[in-house]
């Protein structure tokens, strides 16, 4: 296991990221709300560039106590998602929002002082 | 082999290029050593309608092409084309859709060809037969007499500006099925063009495929040896289609719906009994809608052959003739399935690959090569031989992989 230098803490503003090449790996290196997740940015349906899409939350169905549909909005739950055709992940899990057996493989993330570093 | 590197980047959201867009599909193609064999893609597009402004100076009709570069100056408003409903673009989360008019051209060919060349190149893939993308719905227009003129003019602007130029990009070109008698002067004005490898319906219309208005077009297109494609798409206006309520829905049911229709009347009425010769290809319905169509009509046709009295075989074994592009090819979770389908369309020698790119469903040549149960010559026979026997292309391998 090796430590890679990906940026100061200074540098990545919550919501920014980065994408660390380490050899043949590619990750996406994510600070969203004070914490940090790092995941392949290879999508698990055809290999796009998982991690650098739009950050958008959940999309939720409004269902009534009486299960009438009373229109949608947008839930907790953020997700991340693969540009080149929309496969949705969970920026806390990397599971898939379409299929939750599918995850992306993650990577720790460790800060020393102002360093932020993953771990490959 | 790529090489290994450390880096680390931050993201632009004020920049795009294709070749940067699709670099894990480079590092597909350079793992399985595409550039060995030859990759044509049957179904790609640009955006016609970024280049309306060259498009609509070549309307015959000086009122016509008056009202078309008026409605042009004021987009968002009523124009004199139609379009559809259709959040292709996912509310943004396919973002090369919005990024690509940050592309900047570098070089002196048309921006359409200097774009498609890049992403070709960027995938794999030697010789791309392009399609329009807000023209698909032109079949819908209620003017017939603007499907013609945008229709000649389209096709004008391509073989001049774009297949004249490059002769990686090809096309089978729009038919204006609307008006038989226009489409078939649309193919003897333009069948002998370069870059002409045939000519498309596009699928989502109300005209009967048998009718005998049609049967010259057929003919000629046979003499001609032109292919004729049915390329598909919605209507979310279409009576049943109407009821659906997400573009999922329309795009799953509307995309097979109407290339379903005209399937069902070009086999039960005959026409590959009247033009055997004449090679017909359906274009972005994927493939499960041919597997099911083929065990219904068989069922079917063995009990009311009176129907179909031309017919000297099952309909499917005349569908099992036809040509079929893969995209959007669904990939279920037991690849058994798969295999049965391509089974049943006679996939090494009548399934083309083709990408649909950019549209939002895209396809890479992956999603042929990496299936488990073809053999190395069935994969490059879909993913590029098949096409260049149908189109006449050359097999040498033109293609730049990045």
């Amino acid at each position: 296991m090796a430590e890679l230098f990906v940026a100061k803490a200074s540098d990545i503003p919550d919501g920014d990221r980065r994408i660390v090449t380490a050899g043949k790996e590619e990750i996406g290196v994510f600070h969203k709300d004070g914490a940090y997740y790092a995941y392949s940015n290879y999508c698990l349906h055809a290999g796009g560039p998982a991690c650098e899409g739009l950050l958008i939350n959940r999309v939720v169905d409004l269902i009534g106590e009486d299960r009438t549909y009373a229109g949608q909005t947008f839930g907790d739950e953020l997700h991340f998602v693969c540009p080149w055709h929309g496969y949705e992940y969970d920026i806390k899990t990397g599971e898939c929002a379409g299929d939750r057996k599918l995850k992306l493989a993650k990577y720790a993330v460790v800060r020393r002082g102002d360093d932020i570093y993953v771990v490959v | 082999m790529d090489m290994a590197r450390n880096e680390v980047r931050k993201l632009r959201f004020d920049e795009f290029s294709a070749a940067k867009h699709l670099e894990h599909a480079s590092q597909q193609a350079r793992a399985r050593n595409y550039q060995d064999f030859l990759i044509v893609d049957v179904d790609s597009h640009h955006y016609e309608n970024e280049s309306y402004k060259e498009v609509f100076q070549y309307i015959e009709s000086p009122v016509m092409r008056r009202a078309a570069l008026e409605s042009g100056k004021r987009p968002g408003r009523s124009s004199m084309l139609n379009s559809q409903v259709g959040y292709q673009d996912l509310g943004g989360r396919i973002t090369r859709h919005e990024l690509r008019s940050f592309y900047k051209p570098t070089g002196d060919k048309h921006r359409d060809i200097e774009m498609t060349l890049e992403w070709m190149d960027a995938m794999g893939v030697d010789y791309a037969c392009l399609f329009p993308t807000p023209m698909l719905f032109l079949g819908l227009h209620p003017q017939v007499e603007v499907e013609v003129a945008m229709c000649t003019a389209y096709n004008r602007w391509l073989c001049e500006r774009i297949l004249a130029q490059e002769p990686r990009l090809i096309s089978m070109l729009y038919l204006p099925f609307n008006d038989p008698e226009a489409a078939y002067r649309t193919v003897k004005q333009f069948g002998d063009k370069k870059g002409v490898t045939g000519f498309m319906v596009t699928s989502p219309r109300y005209k009967p495929v048998h009718d005998n208005a049609y049967v010259k077009t057929y003919a000629l297109l046979e003499e001609m040896g032109k292919p004729l494609c049915f390329h598909a798409a919605y209507n979310w206006n279409d009576q049943a289609l109407s009821v659906t309520n997400r573009f999922i829905s329309v795009h799953a049911l509307g995309f097979m719906w109407f290339n379903m229709v005209h399937m069902t009347n070009w086999v039960v009425n005959g026409l590959p009994e009247r033009f055997p010769k004449l090679k017909v290809m359906w274009i972005e319905s994927g493939l499960t809608w041919a597997y099911s169509l083929m065990q219904r009509l068989d069922h079917s046709y063995m009990m009311r052959t009176s129907d179909c009295p031309q017919l000297k075989r099952k309909p499917s074994e005349y569908m099992r003739e036809m040509f079929y592009s893969t995209q959007p090819m669904e990939v279920p979770d037991d690849p058994s399935i798969l295999a049965a389908t391509f089974k049943m369309i006679n996939a090494e020698t009548q399934l083309v690959w083709s990408s649909d790119y950019p549209h939002w469903d895209f396809d890479l040549p992956s999603v042929i090569y990496d299936l488990p149960f073809l053999s190395e010559r069935a994969k490059r026979n879909i993913l590029g031989g098949n096409a260049a026997r149908l189109f006449g292309l050359d097999s040498k391998v033109v293609k730049k992989i990045p």
